[in-house]
């Protein structure tokens, strides 16, 4: 017992400061429990992986684009609202970044078009979509862009494998530091 | 019923009663005679309970890039700080400017109901409550706030229309690398979701390395409580990086090994890493706030001219002033200490000979970044410097200001 004790703190003084750092120190807040947690969580990352349970497919989803009232916004067929168009009124002979900025199209992973939907989606009734309403517009709008086939059924494991288009043709991310400049060699 | 401020014309109704009583008989005193009182405000019990402006003072803020507001939809867009009229370096909670990630009502939260969780790759997810927050330990900071929509143009008539989505005020509330520090990082902490508890529940990735420096959870601005406007209970402040990561209505912070792509991270989408770059970070900038476009100047003679410096690069370190068009730089001299990642008042004496000119002003910050002319800035690009130039990424370019002989003020890009 005590050697299970002493062994770690040891591993951490060798290992430098931050390891022994890892108490609480003011002991304020509460814990979660899971189930909190799992309910307060939406942030749907690129695996995927907090997914809910659901499915959807691009003729529920063709029902939904209208029955929600997207087509109010976004036009009947994506292009013709005053909101963003939901899709490119320009060909994929032209190259992806010069088609328009097409949520469906555009995005990196097909899980971003879900969360954005999810959390922002319809205008003044946010948050009130279901799992299977959010899967089958993702389906919907990502079909109109050529981007799967029609017979492709979303659900949380099918959505996450879907390729978008742009692949990894953008900018990463800057590797930010404190006390940096935003961009080396920028004029001044 | 009680805490119902009074209509504005029963309050110039009893201004003018008491005008009318206090000044009654009003002449020219005679020599060694006392001078007539002013008159008076009757100090009622909302002007005693939260104090209001004198009725003279009519500086405003106005809907940002000419975007009706509320529009068809009724919702409210991007508001616009008074920046001409501004002097020091806060600026008043009700002339902040407002920015929505998608325009919107204003949540009406019950701050006894907020929760922020903070959940992920960390060893103890914890749940703050707004009194929970309030027994740690806090700090008290000055920081600007500036909307990646601050761009001037040759169309801006004014500071205001070129410059007013950004401002400055003092926060106050616990660091976020306290609160990370309380719920134990795990290895693989690369990069953490804030979010809003408003309507689409606004979210961004933003660097951890960022949080554990200098983020701040803050509950108050201007030494009383948040405004609805700005976020109330509970707002993000992530110093000097674009304003859209302050997340307003702060409900929720996820610890991940990833860059998300949610929401507002999809705005940040941007094909070239250049670009990238500089939509993040704000870099150096500073503008003349007087005499600045849309004012009259009354005659040659002596001015002070006066404007705001800042950077998402930490301190300024030197503003320099040119009254001839940028041929020659003058020191500029600070009125208060610089602080990081804070507006800071400049001032430099002039003595204008009546003379057509242009003024400008630019910045340098404690690392070294230097405030831009577009024209640098095109041949950085290899874009031709004319009219249909656009500045990638963040807008830091010299704002130029043309004095005629006259004394108006103009915006020297049109």
């Amino acid at each position: 017992m005590a050697t299970h004790r002493i062994l770690p703190i040891a591993f951490a003084m060798l290992m430098g400061a931050p390891a022994l750092a890892q108490g609480p120190t003011y002991g304020v807040g509460r814990t979660p429990t899971a189930d909190e947690i799992r309910a307060w969580d939406i942030s749907i990352g690129p695996t995927g992986e907090e997914l809910p349970p659901g499915r959807g497919t691009v003729k529920e989803g063709a029902l939904a684009y209208r029955a929600k009232g997207c087509a109010g916004c976004h036009g009947a067929t994506g292009v013709e609202g005053t909101s963003p168009n939901l899709k490119s009124k320009i060909g994929p002979e032209v190259e992806l970044w010069k088609r328009g900025r097409i949520l469906p199209l555009r995005a990196p992973f097909a899980t971003t078009v879900w969360d954005y939907i999810n959390r922002g989606m319809p205008l003044n009734r946010e948050g009130t979509l279901t799992a299977d309403e959010v899967y089958a517009l993702t389906a919907f709008l990502l079909y109109i862009n050529d981007v799967i086939p029609e017979e492709l059924v979303l659900d949380r494991e099918s959505l996450p494998k879907v390729k978008m288009p742009i692949g990894d043709q953008y900018a990463p991310l800057p590797d930010w530091k404190p006390r940096s400049p935003r961009l080396k060699g920028y004029p001044h | 019923m009680g805490s119902k401020r009074p209509a504005r014309r029963d309050f110039l109704k009893s201004g003018a009663a008491l005008a009318g009583g206090f000044t009654f008989g009003a002449a020219a005193p005679a020599l060694g005679q006392t001078p007539a009182s002013p008159p008076m405000i009757k100090g009622d019990k909302d002007q005693i309970a939260y104090g209001s402006r004198s009725r003279f003072v009519t500086s405003v803020r106005i809907a940002h890039g000419g975007r009706p507001s509320p529009d068809n939809f009724g919702l409210v867009f991007h508001v616009a700080a008074p920046l001409q009229d501004s002097v020091g370096v806060i600026t008043p909670s009700s002339l902040h400017f407002v920015g929505t990630t998608r325009g919107s009502y204003i949540p009406d939260i019950d701050p006894r109901e907020h929760r922020l969780m903070i959940h992920g790759l960390v060893d103890r997810p914890l749940t703050f409550t707004m009194d929970d927050l309030k027994r740690l330990p806090s700090v008290t900071r000055l920081h600007f706030i500036e909307c990646a929509g601050n761009r001037s143009s040759r169309r801006a008539r004014t500071v205001q229309e070129s410059h007013g989505m950004t401002s400055c005020a003092e926060w106050t509330g616990v660091l976020l690398s306290v609160l990370l520090k309380e719920c134990g990082l795990k290895g693989g902490a690369s990069w953490f979701v804030s979010e809003g508890s408003e309507e689409v529940k606004g979210a961004s990735s933003i660097p951890i390395a960022k949080g554990m420096d200098d983020c701040l959870v803050a509950y108050a601005m201007n030494g009383e409580a948040l405004r609805p406007q700005q976020g109330f209970p509970l707002r993000l402040m992530v110093p000097g990086f674009e304003g859209i990561f302050h997340s307003k209505y702060l409900r929720r912070i996820k610890v991940v090994d990833r860059y998300y792509m949610n929401y507002n991270d999809y705005g940040h989408l941007d094909q070239d890493p250049k670009v990238a770059a500089l939509d993040y970070q704000i870099g150096p900038k500073s503008v003349i706030t007087f005499p600045s476009a849309g004012q009259q100047l009354p005659g040659k003679g002596f001015y002070e001219i006066s404007g705001l410096a800042w950077s998402g690069g930490g301190a300024i370190k030197q503003v320099e002033v040119s009254t001839d068009g940028g041929k020659k730089w003058n020191k500029a001299e600070f009125r208060g200490t610089p602080q990081r990642m804070a507006h800071t008042r400049f001032a430099y004496q002039w003595n204008w000979d009546g003379n057509e000119t242009e003024l400008q002003s630019r910045c340098t910050d404690e690392i070294g970044q230097v405030q831009p002319s577009r024209e640098q800035i095109a041949k950085y690009w290899n874009k031709p410097y004319d009219e249909t130039f656009n500045v990638p990424g963040l807008d830091n370019s010299i704002q130029p200001w043309r004095v005629a002989t006259d004394g108006s003020v103009t915006n020297g890009h049109a």
